[in-house]
């Protein structure tokens, strides 16, 4: 198991290193720079120069990929020069707010999509099972910003039992955690469903019922842990893409998160923020994988097994 | 018999007394199972009857598709959920193909134990086998404490050597034979009075498959179970079973006394199959090289459905459809020229 997570930990850095790359790369490709954004266009190509020079866009990209590199390994991702501090200071003061909501729709979404997809997935093929894997297609093809919008229409202006706007309390989660929620219950549904359909075909499953089990009993003692690794695994992989993809939703819902503070560093060619909370992303995500694997590894010993080797 | 059932801890109060060995413990009569499969729903089990007696073994044999694994099944209602049934099981003068779900239920595993074709299929692959072993003893109602020595019992007694090494490891862990030995413990955990046994040895290496059959054997023996031994290997029923009951595409074809039946055929089928066992050596027994297809239950041949592969075929074979009659004491066979199959 210690192998395991070293390894894992490795390529972990691995990822990392390459998604500050990257980032590196995106950013720096896309037109117009720090100087130039931030002097607007009334700037003289002098002004734009001597910015430049400060800021150290005036060095090889080689160079500044490279003393770049060497302050992210010690954890600085230099300053914000629209608000003149550290960006990851800024990054993790917004961190909190986006870590709320993504748990919030994360839970939402497992407890909300473990039920349907067991319900529909303990009889495929049945009225319950089509109506699940129908309603939870649409779902995931929702957009989720137009929800939002939907949601603050009718819940917000129609029928005003919620906020439509902003953070702080729990009636302003409501509205984006779970709007932010529904393409993840679909996904967690789906994936559920499949998973117990294909257990329910088991051998060990008529076993468990030739001992004199309840459906019910056969179901919560055989079936569900049995078809859980997959969703543990898109779970994983999920809640990072909610970190990120919160972005969207917390626009719409004014949610002062990380999406936003990300949204307006892009615009702003602010490089130091849009890096440091990449980053910061990216470990999450790699963190969230490790966690998915290990408990998978819990779940079922012949990943354990694997795992030791 | 009443001072060996007292030593084996508490047999759930079953009220009668167990029959005594040689008297009917299970009667099926005239069972159907249909299956709707597309337009034409098929009669897989067609008219089936056997008995099953207590103290003694009975062999369900034919070759794959001949029914005798959903005759079994179907005793403790373990069909696929869209099969329909007609016929009755009696077990303990009730009809088990008309009991409740409930009371079915108590049935399974506690009056009558499964074992499966493929252990390790058989078996959650995520929980010890101590776990599953237990289960049904757990949910009895025994304490944590009380389950783990009778389960560490129970694998001592199917030949699991140093059960508190094993006891808490996994089905991956253990090799085909020592999986089938938990099986077996698993369908004795509950104290059945019959034990159906659906291939037991099939997964298994010929040398595992000997010493399986010996265990079953010496079990039903010393446990005075009753076992319903489901095999399409020839050779296991000539070393298990007291009777045999041969099926073809869903029907009886010949059933009896083991030992006559298959020393004496009162069937062509049978008398192929008994032609046709291979040699010790080789892994699977099947009745393969008998010549043809077998019938397939969802496009039955007219009349003796075995008539396209019989050598004694005649016209009146092809239009009808023969019935299991009593050909000799004890003796019954469904072919309309079984006395010729005498001499």
């Amino acid at each position: 198991m210690t192998y395991f997570i070293v390894k894992r930990l490795a390529i972990g850095l691995l990822t990392i290193w390459g998604v500050v790359t990257a980032v590196f790369i995106v950013v720096r490709l896309a037109p117009g720079d720090q100087a130039t954004v931030a002097l607007g266009p009334d700037a003289t190509a002098a002004d734009i120069e001597a910015l430049r020079h400060t800021l150290g866009l005036d060095r090889p990209l080689l160079l500044q990929y490279f003393s770049y590199l060497g302050d992210v390994v010690r954890f600085d991702f230099g300053e914000s020069y629209r608000f003149g501090r550290p960006a990851m200071d800024q990054v993790i003061e917004r961190f909190p707010a986006t870590v709320q909501l993504t748990l919030a729709a994360t839970v939402i979404a497992i407890v909300a999509g473990l039920i349907l997809g067991v319900v529909a997935g303990k009889k495929p093929g049945s009225a319950l099972d089509r109506a699940v894997s129908t309603v939870a297609l649409g779902l995931q093809a929702l957009p989720p910003f137009w929800v939002g919008i939907m949601f603050i229409l009718i819940f917000a202006l129609q029928l005003q039992v919620l906020p439509s706007a902003g953070g702080g309390s729990l009636a302003n989660l409501v509205l984006p955690a779970v709007t932010l929620s529904i393409p993840f219950t679909a996904l967690v549904a789906r994936m559920t469903r499949s998973g117990v359909a294909e257990t329910m075909s088991e051998a060990f499953v008529q076993t468990a019922r030739s001992k004199g089990l309840t459906e019910a009993q056969v179901l919560t003692g055989h079936v569900v842990k049995n078809s859980l690794i997959p969703v543990v695994t898109v779970v994983g992989l999920q809640v990072g893409t909610l970190l990120g993809g919160a972005v969207i939703i917390e626009t719409v819902f004014a949610w002062p998160g990380l999406g936003s503070l990300l949204v307006s560093a892009v615009g702003n060619r602010d490089y130091a923020v849009v890096q440091a909370a990449t980053v910061l992303i990216a470990l999450c995500v790699i963190v969230l994988n490790l966690a998915a694997d290990m408990v998978n590894a819990k779940l079922d010993p012949r990943i354990r097994l694997e795992a030791r080797r | 018999m009443t001072d060996q059932y007292s030593s084996t801890a508490a047999a759930p109060a079953a009220g009668d007394a167990a029959p005594a060995p040689g008297a009917p413990l299970l009667r099926v009569e005239d069972l159907e199972v249909v299956l709707p499969s597309g337009a034409t729903p098929g009669v897989v089990i067609d008219k089936v009857s056997f008995v099953v007696d207590a103290g003694r073994t009975t062999g369900l044999i034919g070759e794959s598709g001949s029914g005798k694994t959903m005759s079994a099944m179907s005793i403790v209602g373990l069909l696929p959920p869209e099969a329909e049934t007609a016929g009755r099981v009696t077990w303990r003068s009730e009809d088990l193909l008309t009991a409740a779900a409930h009371r079915l239920r108590q049935v399974r595993g506690r009056e009558i134990g499964v074992i499966f074709q493929d252990p390790l299929a058989a078996l959650n692959p995520i929980q010890t086998i101590g776990r599953q072993i237990g289960e049904i003893l757990r949910r009895g109602g025994m304490s944590r404490r009380q389950v783990r020595a009778r389960v560490l019992e129970l694998l001592d007694r199917v030949g699991i050597p140093d059960p508190d090494d094993r006891i808490d490891v996994y089905p991956h862990e253990m090799s085909g034979g020592m999986r089938q030995r938990v099986m077996i413990a698993m369908a004795l955990a509950g104290e059945p009075q019959l034990i159906i046994a659906d291939e037991p040895t099939t997964a298994l290496d010929v040398t595992t498959q000997a010493r399986i059959l010996r265990l079953l054997a010496d079990l039903r023996e010393q446990e005075h179970m009753a076992m319903l031994l489901v095999s399409h290997d020839l050779r296991v029923m000539a070393h298990v079973a007291d009777d045999v009951v041969v099926m073809y595409a869903g029907r009886v074809a010949e059933r009896g006394p083991a030992r006559e039946v298959l020393e004496h055929p009162r069937h062509p089928y049978t008398r192929a199959l008994a032609n046709n066992v291979p040699a010790v050596s080789t892994k699977s027994a099947i009745a393969e090289p008998l010549q043809g297809a077998p019938a397939n239950p969802f496009d039955r041949p007219t009349g003796c459905a075995f008539h396209p592969r019989c050598p004694m075929a005649r016209d009146r074979c092809r239009i009808e459809v023969p019935v299991l009659r009593e050909v000799e004491r004890g003796r019954f066979s469904a072919c309309h020229y079984a006395t010729e199959l005498a001499s």
